[in-house]
């Protein structure tokens, strides 16, 4: 299920290839066509009964009416994705074959590369550059990165202490519920299609129910699914408790969605959720190349990170210096349209996570942090927020504590894991013993030393704490899709045990 | 170049191809040898000349190794991310696949290969290793470990340098994807040594990796013989690691030359004397044909031929009632004929080489089943020969012959046809014919041999890995074990001070 967002419905729609390249309005009319579809077997599925409006956050503007997909319609998307499972060709394929279809999508993402950045700009507010030169090209890499997982899934043999022959199986878990956030629409897709489908698995291009896309809304749809029990039991008769749900969102919309999926089938669950990731500046650090780094960590995508570097904390020896420098920078940060060359930082993504990033800011200044810059709207239309920064920040005000999930840095002095959450880490410092230590020390799902927002396919990512439960991508990712099947035989005279 | 006719069969419907690639490639080139020599290059069906191919010697090993040796120092290769060398392999996959009919009918002329079959099935199948490779090339992973000190170790899996492939004829293209796919794929560069008998494949092969983006020096192919070539890489002294497969005997060679010079690494596939074998309770007339499939595909010139059929008594005489009347139903003839099972061996000496043995078998005194005889006046075409009534202790029954002969035995017991299977310096494959859950399982893990087929046979796949116990050699291909011997294990330890956790 998108959650709310459109972005969802370009996959299935590019099996049947959209003609229209560009920008805005030529992508309206193509819109037009595949919104108003719960885009389950076949893209346009009339009647349309509900609709909600997908936004425009540079205006406000809605950009169109998207089909919102309810209980019922989950209901049909499980089942022939439940369906797909049971009886299509799907897992009966060999890995070879899946693989086949994998590689075919990345090709087709990569023909519509600059109309799927264009779709995720518009409708995220995040810059047109990042998403056509780093997030687009991420997404393909990702299926291909997958597709080359799908022949090469291993169980073992297992010794055991008698004559037994014992081995593995490593079986796709069947139906994957997938809620996928709003601030990394395309990449969030790929986390968390590729490796389910590597695996065998189908997902409430691919041979139909294979992967079924639900638009709407939280607390409906993606209730729905939390708590599926899968459809249908007249039908089958056993039921099938193996579906999984993958939740990336909030930490308390993913307390639900536990919630849900115990209360229902105890369906296997994996989270991941919000952060405040520590920046560690060390005393020894490189403090131009630390500000821009701690600069990049917190305000990449307009804030809106999980694993956004959210408190920086400087050694006082270079805490002066530092705060100097990241004030200068940040008000040296472009803000604007996202299509507009050269612009930097996009709005945020709707009216609700504008008010609160704002309600944090006027905390932050009632708490007695220190406004170094920004802490107000940017213009008049639209939800841009100045890039802000607060100084002496103490680890009990809320803008230290809470994930903010806007452009707002805090700057510290030192203490590093005093946090609910264990997301990711920076750490700058050319130190090794340091750099060994505190990546060891820091109770978090990601260290980055000398670098931040590093991602690859094969790297695993996911959190410590209450930043989730599970690991995504690299082989840690299969996992999550795989159920794994002991198979004993009894063994006569075995000639070696 | 020379142009090539048909040999003058009338059911001949594909093109042969014109010989586009003679020369060595070195360095993204393809240039004569330093001594100016060229040998020949013959097609089995007609014993006529197809080209003049450039013969590489020492001189030119060296200029191929210095080629590889720079490429991999200081080339882009090993520096470049895995995925970026997985997505380059995968362009190669594609140039491959757009021009799978050449590449299969330079194998039909080179190496007498059926053109259908080897369409249908082998060389999509060696496409599909460059594939499994392309996908591995950014899954190579090593290991962090907790240590019993204060101590942190983790392991770095390493490309181990530059490599020397040295090919055999039998499946020309096929053996030059499954020898350079996990070396690529690792960050090797490689020196590729093809067949005397079979060098244009592989040279064509060379010209689609450069197209395919495959920078200057990481592949590099020498053609030529194998006591020049083929002993310069074995060694040489700045090759880091040598691949080999072929016969037991010039395995035995290459591995002397690799410990006399530099003590390189050395993996080997070597011969084999595979056994089938079929309990009573086994389908015959589904047996029958495996083991039609397993002793002639590749007019059995196939390593892992079953060339050894133990055939339990009960069912012993319906058994060879029916084989016999079913090898009479293998079209030997044409390899372009598209009614044609089987080809012409390779060359004269494999060819004169067979047929000595089938007289050895009869002047030991086992019996023609069928076959025995050379089909056609011109070219290298063999019956498919069948003996029975053979003992363990004969030529035929243990010696590779490599070529369309298999033996017929009969057996008893399980644990008889244990000893009896294992009775062999070989071990590389085995097959196995029943439905009782125990003979599978008991025999399986009783049998000296690196695959063991369980009512199949050939059953291959990228990801299952294939290799030899005993005198057929050592070191796996395939699946994730194949990159092993392409990367070496480097293990890094460092103090950590006050870790909360150890």
């Amino acid at each position: 299920m998108a959650a709310r967002r459109i972005s969802g419905f370009i996959s299935r729609s590019l099996s049947s290839s959209i003609a229209s390249p560009g920008r805005t309005c030529n992508l309206r009319s193509e819109i037009q066509r595949f919104s108003t579809a719960a885009a389950l077997q076949e893209p346009i599925t009339p009647p349309v009964r509900k609709t909600f409006p997908a936004f425009d956050p540079r205006t406000g503007e809605v950009i169109a009416n998207v089909a919102e997909g309810d209980a019922e319609d989950i209901n049909r998307a499980v089942s022939a994705a439940r369906k797909a499972f049971d009886e299509g060709p799907w897992p009966k394929m060999t890995a070879y074959e899946r693989s086949c279809v994998l590689l075919r999508f990345a090709d087709l993402v990569e023909k519509h590369n600059d109309e799927l950045a264009a779709l995720e700009s518009w409708n995220n507010g995040k810059t047109y550059e990042q998403a056509a030169k780093s997030e687009v090209p991420m997404l393909a890499r990702l299926f291909r990165y997958y597709a080359g997982w799908a022949d090469k899934i291993h169980g073992l043999t297992v010794p055991a202490d008698g004559p037994y022959h014992v081995q593995t199986l490593h079986e796709p878990i069947g139906v994957a519920g997938q809620i996928i956030p709003w601030n990394f629409p395309l990449l969030m897709f790929a986390w968390k299609v590729g490796p389910a489908l590597a695996c065998g698995n189908t997902i409430a291009g691919l041979p139909p129910g294979v992967l079924n896309v639900v638009s709407g809304f939280g607390p409906t749809a993606g209730a729905a699914l939390a708590s599926h029990m899968d459809v249908d039991k007249v039908r089958y008769s056993h039921v099938n408790p193996c579906i999984i749900i993958a939740f990336t969102g909030s930490t308390e919309t993913g307390k639900i969605v536990q919630e849900l999926a115990a209360k229902s089938n105890l369906k296997a669950v994996t989270l991941e959720l919000g952060g405040k990731s520590p920046f560690i500046v060390c005393e020894d650090a490189d403090i131009d190349k630390a500000v821009e780094l701690a600069h990049f960590a917190l305000f990449f995508n307009q804030g809106q990170c999980c694993c956004a570097g959210s408190r920086t904390f400087v050694h006082e020896r270079v805490h002066e210096e530092f705060l100097e420098k990241s004030k200068a920078r940040a008000l040296r940060r472009t803000v604007g349209d996202p299509f507009q060359k050269g612009i930097e930082q996009g709005p945020q993504i709707d009216s609700e996570q504008f008010e609160k990033i704002l309600r944090y800011i006027k905390s932050g200044v009632e708490s007695n942090a220190t406004l170094e810059c920004g802490g107000d709207r940017f213009g008049s239309k639209g939800f841009y927020v100045q890039p802000t920064v607060f100084s002496n920040v103490k680890d009990d005000m809320l803008i230290a504590k809470d994930e903010i999930f806007g452009p707002v840095q805090s700057i510290l002095k030192f203490k590093a894991n005093a946090t609910r959450y264990g997301l990711a880490a920076g750490v700058f410092t050319q130190n090794l013993d340091t750099a060994n230590r505190l990546s060891r020390a820091l109770r978090a799902g990601t260290v980055w030393v000398n670098c931040f927002d590093v991602f690859d396919a094969a790297i695993p990512f996911g959190g410590y704490k209450m930043s989730g439960i599970g690991r995504e991508k690299g082989i840690y990712s299969l996992h999550n899709y795989l159920q794994v099947k002991a198979v004993v035989t009894a063994l006569k005279n075995p000639a070696w045990l | 170049m020379a142009e090539i006719h048909s040999n003058g069969s009338s059911k001949s419907s594909a093109k042969i191809p014109k010989i586009k690639f003679t020369k060595l490639f070195i360095n993204g080139e393809f240039v004569d040898s330093v001594s100016g020599r060229t040998f020949e290059t013959i097609d089995p069906r007609t014993e006529e000349v197809i080209a003049n191919i450039a013969e590489g010697d020492k001189e030119d090993v060296d200029l191929a190794v210095k080629a590889a040796r720079f490429a991999f120092d200081h080339g882009p290769w090993p520096r470049m991310s895995g995925s970026e060398r997985g997505r380059i392999m995968m362009k190669f996959v594609d140039l491959v696949q757009e021009n799978l009919e050449e590449l299969v009918a330079l194998d039909a002329i080179d190496a007498g290969k059926v053109f259908e079959q080897a369409k249908a099935g082998e060389m999509p199948f060696a496409a599909s290793i460059l594939r499994y490779y392309a996908g591995a090339a950014d899954k190579i992973h090593g290991k962090t470990m907790k240590m019993a000190n204060q101590l942190q170790g983790y392991t770095l899996h390493e490309p181990i340098g530059v490599v020397g492939h040295i090919i055999p004829w039998n499946f020309p293209a096929g053996m030059f994807f499954f020898k350079t796919s996990p070396a690529m794929a690792a960050g090797c560069t490689m020196v590729v040594k093809p067949a005397e008998q079979t060098p244009l494949s592989a040279l064509y092969c060379a010209h689609l990796a450069k197209l395919a983006g495959i920078p200057d020096g990481v592949i590099n192919v020498i053609t030529g013989f194998g006591t020049t070539a083929g002993a310069a890489i074995s060694s040489h002294m700045d090759i880091d690691c040598l691949s080999f497969t072929g016969s037991t005997e010039v395995g035995r060679v290459v591995m002397q030359a690799a410990a006399t010079s530099n003590l390189k690494a050395v993996s080997l596939e070597l011969g084999g004397k595979s056994p089938l074998i079929i309990f009573n309770d086994a389908d015959v007339d589904s047996t029958v044909n495996l083991t039609l499939l397993g002793g002639f595909a590749n007019k059995g010139e196939f390593c892992v031929c079953s060339s050894r059929i133990f055939v339990q008594e009960g069912i012993y005489e319906e058994f060879i009632t029916k084989l016999a009347r079913n090898a009479k139903g293998i079209n030997v003839g044409d390899p372009f004929d598209p009614s044609t099972h089987q080809g012409p061996q390779v060359d004269k000496q494999q060819y004169e080489k067979v047929l000595s043995y089938i007289e050895h078998g009869k002047r030991q005194g086992a019996t023609l089943l069928t076959g025995g005889k050379p089909w056609e006046k011109k070219g290298y075409y063999i019956e498919p020969t069948i003996f029975t009534n053979v003992t363990d202790d004969m030529l035929i029954a243990t010696d590779e012959i490599f070529g369309p002969v298999i033996c017929v035995f009969k057996f008893k017991t399980v644990e008889e046809a244990i000893t009896r299977a294992n009775s062999t310096r070989y071990g590389l494959a085995a097959g196995i014919a029943t439905k009782d859950l125990n003979i599978a399982n008991t025999v399986s893990r009783s049998l000296h041999a690196g695959t063991v087929w369980i009512n199949c046979y050939l059953a291959f796949d990228a990801d299952v890995p294939y290799g030899g116990y005993k005198g057929s050699g050592f070191g796996r291909e395939f699946g994730m074990e194949g990159l092993y011997k392409y990367l070496q294990v480097k293990s890094v330890v460092t103090p950590v001070h006050n870790s909360p956790w150890l």
